[in-house]
């Protein structure tokens, strides 16, 4: 039987309490990391759970924090990406809302790993309450003294703050993160020096995701083998997926990593809006290539998903029925990523553009059946031709779509309107 | 318009609190760049948004150029350059929310104020904004009045929101 260990507490109003988290066993793990580890003891511990970053990327985590010298005389930082905006994901804004110190806690313990003595929460600035419930967190933290000078006795010392951001999709991939952080725009830096060796103020710098973070404590406590055994091994773990779009029951869902797709969409969201036949969903966020409704019989996680061609991304899942249009759907994504382009990488910066102009001039009607084709040759032209992974991520979602409803696109051509008349 | 724009002082300067609250934004970061953002979104609240005079400020106070700092602020779609209304209204268009009538929310908005995107209601009480994901899709459609989400909107949902704003 399957037990949350992530979002077991957060419908509980006094859930964002220090007192509620200690009274559950919180800060146990990092006490322990404390008095009885060394860094590379607890690096080693969570490279033996397979724990994979839950941001999108899937890297290993204990793997990325390896990466940190050990012997040189910089800071260190830790970040703490809440930078949550991939369309469909909305899975650390809960944690953060109901589960604030378990977050902290993974953050504490990260930083001891990488030898931090300073880190950040980079919360994205329209989380204006969760920004402010990390602060309270914070200072409780500070209060009690898991924060601050020579830590419970340890010697140990640690400092963190929340740092705002300011709208800017591009600024949770994380050199754009560390750049915004320096107080730049947010354009991402090319790699390497990879952050681990050169991130924030040039010093090593480790950035993990919220929910990342959120699975350290318990690893800690209980063991890497008793997470491996949750999901499958090679990405095991409990995972937080986002339910959105034409569902009964949109939200999240805490369950085992590599749970069925169809499972989650049909038996946790509770089917398909209006009883509606299912279209299309794309399976971890707006960036990941969309799945046909035949091909949703797949379990959720890093190498099921990539087997089929897709990804598992932040598990952001975005479900469309028979009704939506997908030229549209497309539109609505592409006016996202034109939006969000930081602007640096003429491909991206360009690419989005015409790619939805071209989606516009398709979804109205008017396109030839030259423009689709046009329409997947930019975004062939974008497609690993950046800087940062936006302009995959906007290159993805034209080519699958082309890809799988390609037929759709070339129905529009030449009618004069939407034959669905859709408008998103 | 131009009775907003009196609104912002002469003299550009921090309340003490404010110059307070500065000195703590300094105290957490290594270097004065760092303090950027924060010290924007507090010049924000202090100023109700970022004109050039602000940018000035808020470089004087980093011992940064206006253009580093101007560079910085155009980036980001949270930092207002012109006034907006006393309730700033944001409806998220991206996908999710538009899956599930972000559309009629963001009609009905334009209808009941009278303004289009970017515009300022005459008395300067609404402003109307589409913006992109706001992270917010299990509960959509979703609208931010200021700092506050309103999730599970309906038409009948909103009408009572904003007939609660004073």
């Amino acid at each position: 039987m399957f037990e949350k260990v992530l979002t077991q507490h957060i419908n509980i109003p006094e859930s964002q309490s220090i007192e509620y988290y200690l009274k559950h066993g919180g800060y146990q793990a990092f006490q322990k990391v404390l008095k009885s580890m060394s860094p590379d003891e607890v690096i080693e511990e969570v490279k033996a759970s397979n724990l994979r970053g839950r941001g999108g990327a899937g890297f290993p985590t204990g793997v990325k924090w390896g990466f940190v010298p050990k012997d040189d005389s910089k800071p260190h930082y830790l970040l703490v990406n809440a930078d949550e905006s991939e369309p469909g994901t909305f899975k650390d804004r809960l944690l953060i809302n109901g589960n604030p110190h378990l977050v902290l806690e993974g953050a504490m313990i990260a930083s001891f790993a990488i030898r931090s003595n300073h880190s950040y929460i980079y919360i994205r600035g329209e989380f204006v309450k969760e920004a402010r419930i990390l602060e309270k967190a914070i200072q409780e933290a500070y209060d009690k003294g898991f924060l601050g000078k020579n830590i419970l006795g340890t010697g140990y010392n640690l400092d963190m703050a929340v740092h705002r951001g300011a709208g800017a999709y591009i600024c949770g991939e994380e050199t754009g993160l560390i750049e915004s952080l320096e107080g730049k725009r947010g354009w991402p830096r090319i790699k390497p020096p990879f952050p681990a060796i050169e991130g924030y103020q040039h010093s090593p710098t480790i950035v993990n995701n919220v929910e990342t973070l959120a699975c350290v404590p318990s690893i800690i406590e209980r063991g890497a083998s008793w997470f491996k055994s949750i999901g499958p091994e090679q990405s095991p773990g409990p995972k937080l997926y986002c339910l959105s779009g034409h569902v009964k029951r949109p939200g999240v869902y805490e369950l085992p990593m590599g749970t069925n797709l169809k499972e989650i969409i049909y038996e946790y969201g509770g089917g398909i809006l209006d009883d509606k036949k299912l279209k299309a969903v794309i399976p971890g966020g707006s960036s990941v290539p969309i799945l046909r409704a035949d091909e949703i019989d797949v379990a959720m996680d890093f190498n099921s998903l990539a087997a089929i061609g897709t990804m598992l991304g932040s598990a952001g899942t975005i479900v469309m029925h028979e009704d939506t249009c997908m030229v549209d759907a497309l539109l609505n994504l592409l006016h996202f990523y034109r939006h969000e382009s930081c602007g640096q990488c003429t491909p991206c910066r360009e690419g989005t553009n015409w790619a939805e102009k071209i989606l516009h001039k398709i979804e109205s009607g008017h396109a030839t059946e030259k423009d689709v084709e046009l329409l997947g040759e930019v975004a062939n032209h974008i497609n690993f031709r950046t800087i940062c992974p936006l302009g995959d991520a906007a290159a993805m979602p034209i080519q699958s779509f082309l890809k799988k409803f390609g037929d759709e696109f070339r129905a529009h051509v030449g009618v004069g309107h939407c034959p669905l008349n859709s408008r998103l | 318009m131009a009775q907003k724009e009196t609104q912002q002082p002469m003299k550009v300067e921090f309340s003490e609190a404010a110059k307070k609250e500065f000195q703590e934004i300094l105290k957490r970061y290594p270097d004065k760049r760092s303090a950027t953002l924060p010290t924007l979104h507090l010049a924000q609240r202090e100023f109700g948004y970022i004109s050039r005079d602000v940018m000035e400020y808020v470089s004087s106070l980093l011992d940064l150029t206006v253009g580093e700092v101007m560079d910085t602020t155009s980036f980001y779609t949270m930092f207002k350059l012109k006034p907006t209304g006393k309730y700033h209204i944001q409806v998220c268009r991206t996908l999710s929310c538009a899956l599930r009538g972000a559309r009629e929310i963001y009609e009905h908005l334009e209808a009941k104020l009278g303004i289009h995107e970017g515009e300022v209601t005459p008395d300067g009480k609404f402003s109307l904004m589409k913006v992109e994901c706001l992270g917010s899709c299990g509960t959509a459609p979703v609208v931010q009045i200021n700092d506050d989400y309103y999730e599970g909107l309906t038409i009948e949902k909103l009408d009572e929101i904003l007939d609660n704003l004073e």
